[in-house]
C-alpha cells in the first residue's frame, strides 16, 4: 500500500507536495465519489444498454415478451430479404457522399470570405449563423414551404431567372439534393468554427510566404489550409456521424418519401422498432450502423495522417 | 504599376462586398419568406409575395389549434430540468476527473471519450425497455434522470476548462484545510462561470430542439415539448402554411433572442468546443 501511494507520488509532479500526501490518501475514495454520478450513468445507460442490445440484435424482441434467441436471423434477413435496408443504407451513404463535402466547402468557403477585414463582420456573420441555430423541427416546416413546388419561394425565384424549376421534395430524383440543399442552409454552424481556427493563423505565416513570391492562392493552398486541416478534420468526423444518424428532417418532412428516395437508415431503423415494434431487428441495424460508421471514421483517421498537419509536431 | 494594384485591388474588394451581400439575401430571405407567409390572410398565401393585407388572423387561428403555452410549459419544464441536472452533474465529475490525483482516473477518462462514439441508435432499444420495465414510459422522467448522472460531452468539455485553473489556486484552499468539496464549491465553480454558461447555453438548446427523445418516450399530447407538439400539428394542418408559418415562427423567435442576448457566450462556447484540443 505505502508502495503504491509512493508510485503515485513520483508519478505526477504536483503531488510532490508534502502537504498533498495527507490528501492523497482519501484521494481515491474522493475521486471517485466526485465520478459516481457518471459511473452510475455509464452502466446504467450504457454498459448495460450496449450489452443487452448486443443480446437483443440475436433475438426475436417485442418490448413486450421477454425476448426470444434466434442466432443471426436478424442478420441474414437484413442483408438477404430486406431490401428497405439496402435501399436506406444507399440513401444515407448518398448523404455522406454528395452532402457532406457540399456543406463542408460552404462552410469553409464562406469563413474565408469573412476572414477578410472587412466592415460590418459581425453582421455578416450573425446573417449567416442563425439558420445553424433554428430549431430543426420549425426548420424542417420552413423549408417544406420554401420547396413547394407551386408556391415555394425557390421556384419562384427560378421561375423568375428562367431557369428549370424542380419539383423537388414530391420528386424521388430531387428529394436528396433539396435535403442538401436545406443542409446548405445550416453551413453557418461549420463556418465559425473555422472562423475561430482561421483567426488563429498567424499572419508572419501567410506573410513570410507572401515574401517569398506566393500568390493568393499558393498561400492558401500551402499555407491557411495546412493550417485548418486539423479543424476541417474535426468537422469531417462529427459531419459524419450526424449524417449517419440523419433522422428528424426526413421524419418531419417526407416520412421517407417520395417512393423511399428519402428512407435514411436511422428511419427506417425507428420505423422497425417503434412502428413495428420488430425490436431485435432494430437492434442488429443498430450494430450495422456502427460498424459502417466506424469504418469510414477509421479509414478518415488514416489518410488523416497525409493531409492534416499538427503545429505543435513540427516536422 | 501602384495605380493599377490600387484598382485591381478596390474590384477585388468590391466582389467580396458583394458576395458577402448576396449571400446575406439568400441565408436571411427564408426567415423573411417565414414571417411574411405568417402574416398574410389565407386567400393570399397561395397568390401573393408580398402581403396585401397585413393580418395577424393566422397568429390568432394558429395559436388557437396549436396550445402554445402548454407546449412551451413542458418544454421549459424539460429545459430547467436538463440544465440544472448537466450542471450539477458534469461539473462535480470533470471535477473528479481534473483535480482529483486518484488511480482509474485516466482510463475513466478514456472510457468516456470512447462512449461518444457510439450511435445513440445502439442503446435506443434497450434504454426503452428499461424505461418501460420502471413504468416511466409517457412521463419526463427518460428525458430528464439521464443529465443529472452526467453528460460524457459535457464532462470532457468541462475538464478541459478545469484543466487550466493553476494548482496553486486550489492549493492554498487545501493547505487552509478545505475539503475537496469545499474547493469546488468555492474556488473552482465560481472560476468556471464562462464554461459553465456555455455548458448551460448548450444544454438549453440541445433539450429545446430535442425531436427523437421526446417522440420514442411520450404519447399523451399533454406532455408534448414544442419539438414534438409542431411535428404533429404538421401532420393535422399541413396544408395551412399561414398558421404553420405562424407557430414556427413563435417557436423559433425564443431561440434567436436567446442568441442576441448570449452572443459572447455562444462565441466563447464554440472557441472552446475543444477544436483547439
Amino acid at each position: 500500500m505505502k508502495e503504491r501511494s509512493y508510485h503515485l507520488l513520483t508519478s505526477s509532479p504536483p503531488l510532490l507536495h508534502p502537504y498533498r500526501r495527507r490528501a492523497s490518501r482519501n484521494a481515491q475514495l474522493t475521486g471517485l465519489a466526485f465520478a459516481a454520478p457518471w459511473i452510475v450513468g455509464f452502466i446504467v445507460f450504457f454498459a448495460y444498454p450496449v450489452i443487452a442490445s448486443a443480446y437483443y440484435s440475436l433475438c426475436s424482441f417485442d418490448a413486450i415478451r421477454p425476448p426470444r434467441f434466434i442466432g443471426f436471423e436478424n442478420y441474414r434477413r437484413m442483408f438477404t430479404e430486406d431490401d428497405l435496408f439496402w435501399k436506406s443504407l444507399w440513401n444515407t451513404l448518398y448523404m455522406v457522399v454528395a452532402g457532406l463535402p457540399v456543406g463542408l466547402a460552404a462552410s469553409l468557403g464562406i469563413a474565408l470570405l469573412l476572414n477578410r477585414k472587412v466592415k460590418g463582420m459581425t453582421v455578416y456573420r450573425t446573417i449567416y449563423y442563425l439558420p445553424s441555430i433554428t430549431p430543426v423541427v420549425a426548420t424542417s416546416i420552413l423549408w417544406l414551404w420554401l420547396l413547394n413546388p407551386e408556391m415555394g419561394l425557390i421556384n419562384i425565384a427560378l421561375g423568375k431567372m428562367h431557369l428549370m424549376q424542380p419539383g423537388w421534395l414530391t420528386d424521388p430524383a430531387w428529394a436528396k439534393a433539396a435535403l442538401i440543399l436545406m443542409g446548405l442552409w445550416g453551413a453557418g454552424g461549420g463556418m465559425v468554427i473555422y472562423l475561430a481556427a482561421l483567426q488563429d493563423v498567424p499572419e508572419s505565416l501567410t506573410e513570410a510566404a507572401a515574401l517569398d513570391g506566393a500568390g493568393k492562392l499558393q498561400q492558401f493552398r500551402h499555407v491557411t489550409l495546412p493550417m485548418l486541416s486539423p479543424v476541417i478534420l474535426f468537422n469531417l468526423i462529427m459531419g459524419l456521424i450526424g449524417s449517419f444518424q440523419y433522422f428528424t428532417q426526413a421524419y418531419v418532412m417526407t416520412s421517407g418519401g417520395p417512393q423511399d428516395s428519402t428512407m435514411f437508415y436511422a428511419l427506417h431503423l425507428f420505423n422497425r422498432a417503434f412502428l413495428d415494434f420488430r425490436m431485435g431487428y432494430a437492434s442488429a441495424m443498430a450494430w450495422v450502423l456502427f460498424l459502417v460508421t466506424l469504418v469510414c471514421a477509421l479509414l478518415v483517421f488514416k489518410t488523416s495522417a497525409r493531409w492534416v498537419y499538427y503545429a505543435g509536431e513540427g516536422r | 504599376m501602384a495605380r493599377t494594384l490600387s484598382a485591381g485591388r478596390r474590384l477585388n474588394v468590391t466582389l467580396v462586398y458583394a458576395a458577402l451581400v448576396v449571400l446575406s439575401v439568400v441565408f436571411f430571405s427564408p426567415f423573411v419568406w417565414l414571417v411574411m407567409t405568417s402574416l398574410k390572410p389565407e386567400a393570399e398565401v397561395f397568390t401573393t409575395i408580398l402581403p396585401k393585407h397585413w393580418v395577424l388572423i393566422q397568429y390568432k387561428d394558429g395559436l388557437t389549434h396549436f396550445p402554445f403555452m402548454l407546449y412551451l410549459r413542458n418544454t421549459m419544464v424539460l429545459c430547467t430540468a436538463n440544465v440544472l441536472g448537466v450542471l450539477l452533474s458534469s461539473s462535480l465529475v470533470a471535477y473528479g476527473l481534473s483535480r482529483i490525483p486518484w488511480k482509474g482516473r485516466e482510463p475513466l477518462f478514456a472510457v468516456l471519450l470512447s462512449t461518444m462514439m457510439l450511435p445513440a441508435q445502439v442503446t435506443m432499444v434497450p434504454m426503452f425497455a428499461v424505461f418501460k420495465t420502471l413504468g416511466w414510459i409517457d412521463t419526463l422522467l427518460p428525458l430528464t434522470v439521464p443529465a443529472f448522472l452526467g453528460n460524457a460531452f459535457f464532462i470532457f468539455l468541462l475538464r478541459q476548462f478545469f484543466m487550466t485553473i493553476p494548482g496553486d489556486l486550489t492549493d492554498a484552499a487545501r493547505l487552509d484545510g478545505c475539503s475537496e468539496f469545499d474547493i469546488y464549491r468555492r474556488v473552482v465553480m465560481p472560476l468556471a462561470k464562462p464554461a459553465l454558461a456555455t455548458v448551460a447555453l448548450f444544454t438549453f438548446l440541445a433539450t429545446w430542439n430535442d425531436f427523437i427523445g421526446p417522440l420514442v418516450y411520450l404519447y399523451d399530447e399533454g406532455k408534448f415539448p414544442l419539438s414534438l407538439g409542431l411535428a404533429m400539428f404538421t401532420s393535422q394542418y399541413g396544408s395551412f402554411w399561414g398558421q404553420l408559418m405562424a407557430v414556427s415562427t413563435v417557436m423559433t423567435a425564443p431561440i434567436l433572442l436567446l442568441f442576441f442576448l448570449t452572443q459572447r457566450t455562444f462565441i466563447q462556447g464554440i472557441t472552446m468546443s475543444g477544436i483547439k484540443g
